[in-house]
């Protein structure tokens, strides 16, 4: 199974880490030649309107549709969410292919970003897990404002901000599992991609 | 004052959004617009950059919370500010406003000789510099969740910061062979506990994300620096300070991602036009000197 890391900027490294000890060697993802061979794509946290100007400027905007539209798996965390997005109120360069909408930086600034345990039941019993909170990070994080047709939601916030989606094979998470040691979030990925 | 209530890996977890990109300093609206489309991942807001800081001579401070604000509601990318070393009530005011970290910089004329701000001590992340591994790890353990390079800042020369991130680099290395008793010498030698350095010695690395600050001026300068080890960049006077900052600011992301790709630095690196006029260390009296101020 290989599975590449969108490395234009942001947190490419620490996702890359997560799939070592998941026993997957990725590949960094830079330029549309690095998408050949691929059977997933991680869109890491970072600066959504960075990765998008990259993205645009390095010609990976239709090798990365392309291969959504080939039914491969890509999942997006926080900015990767933004990135994937049909709709995010705010002029910048996305991928156009999870049908939502999302509020950027809804929580506020940093000194508002939390850390909260968040129930994630489909999840846990897709991977036959006992049912536990994830302790999910959410850094300037954005939510999932509403969902399209075809779009199911995989995990909320005790007051109900929608905070994790799934369209079929795409995935997009606002908080950052990458930053933890907990290596379910990917695991749950890492089966779409088997199975896809 | 109480202990902060945001946890420090909320503090180094924005600093790991912000790799991989360049973090550009903006004295205007205008400028902060200018950095996000070409590509910042930050911007760091204030009155005066580097190299009309030295110019201009006097006391640097904290800039005009107004013009921090006005930055602040200009862009969509994390906002930094900057206070005078030790200067805990700059740092205070900063928070208040909301900005997204501050650099407790050498830049600006330091308030205190003897004390940093202790960091542990606020909800707001804070970045510091360092020249070497022992003032990395003081500024860590006074709670900086992100260290980045001194070098000297309003030069567009690279030398200093080369030289600081290579003795970062060198006396990390040294970490690695030491004995328990070397090791607690030289956490006496830092001044701090020995379980940090140990944490160095595990990690092979710093504990917090590093980057590169002080007399960057080219993309080849940043992808220099990201050759080197570092996370990513800070870039002060040397975009607006050019003949084409938009351009140049352009170049510089995109050299700090592609950093190890010579084709697409020598393409970026294409038709910039005038970089930053820079200055010679050796012309700079010992007194101007940035990079000695915290130690």
């Amino acid at each position: 199974m290989q599975i590449g890391v969108l490395a234009l900027q942001g947190a490419f490294a620490e996702h890359v880490a997560m799939l070592r000890r998941l026993g997957v060697t990725p590949k960094e993802v830079r330029l549309p030649c690095d998408m050949e061979g691929l059977d997933g794509l991680i869109m890491p946290g970072g600066e959504s309107t960075v990765m998008g100007k990259l993205a645009t400027a390095f010609k990976l905007i239709d090798p990365i549709r392309n291969f959504a539209y080939a039914r491969k798996p890509i999942w997006g965390t926080c900015a990767g969410l933004i990135f994937m997005a049909r709709d995010v109120g705010h002029v910048q360069p996305l991928l156009d292919l999870l049908y939502v909408k999302v509020e950027r930086n809804a929580f506020g600034r940093q000194v508002d970003s939390f850390i909260a345990d968040l129930p994630i039941p489909i999840v846990n019993k897709a991977l036959g897990l006992v049912d536990t909170p994830f302790r999910a990070m959410f850094i300037r994080a954005p939510i999932v404002k509403s969902v399209g047709q075809g779009v199911d939601i995989l995990a909320q916030l005790p007051d109900g901000k929608i905070v994790a989606v799934q369209q079929e094979h795409l995935l997009g998470t606002s908080f950052h599992p990458e930053l933890t040691q907990d290596g379910r979030m990917h695991q749950y990925f890492l089966n779409l991609v088997e199975n896809s | 004052m109480t202990q902060a209530k945001q946890s420090f890996e909320l503090k180094t977890g924005l600093a790991q959004m912000l790799k991989g990109g360049v973090i550009m300093d903006v004295v205007t609206v205008e400028h902060a617009k200018i950095a996000e489309e070409a590509g910042a991942c930050a911007v760091m807001a204030l009155e005066r950059v580097p190299a009309d800081i030295r110019a201009d001579g006097g006391v640097a401070r904290m800039s005009d919370p107004e013009l921090i604000q006005r930055i602040m509601a200009a862009v969509t990318i994390p906002v930094m500010a900057k206070c005078r070393i030790g200067h805990f009530v700059e740092a205070q005011i900063l928070e208040s406003l909301g900005v997204d970290y501050i650099d407790e910089s050498e830049v600006l004329t330091p308030a205190d000789e003897e004390n940093h701000v202790n960091k542990h001590h606020f909800n707001v992340p804070f970045v510091c510099g360092c020249r070497n591994l022992g003032e990395a790890l003081r500024r860590i353990h006074e709670g900086a969740a992100m260290i980045r390079t001194k070098g000297e800042a309003g030069t567009g020369n690279v030398v200093e910061a080369v030289r600081h991130e290579r003795a970062v680099t060198r006396e990390i290395e040294a970490l690695k062979t030491m004995t328990e008793t070397s090791l607690k010498n030289i956490a006496a030698e830092y001044r701090v506990p020995v379980e940090l350095v140990k944490q160095v010695q595990t990690l092979g690395r710093l504990p917090v994300v590093n980057f590169a600050a002080g007399g960057i001026a080219t993309p080849a300068d940043a992808a220099l620096m990201m050759q080197l080890g570092v996370d990513g960049v800070f870039v002060g006077s040397g975009i607006f300070k050019s003949g084409d900052p938009q351009k140049r600011a352009k170049a510089i992301v995109q050299a700090t991602t592609h950093f190890r790709d010579a084709k697409i630095l020598a393409d970026v690196s294409k038709g910039l036009g005038e970089a930053m006029v820079g200055i010679e260390i050796d012309t700079i009296v010992e007194a101007q000197l940035m990079a000695k101020r915290g130690n």
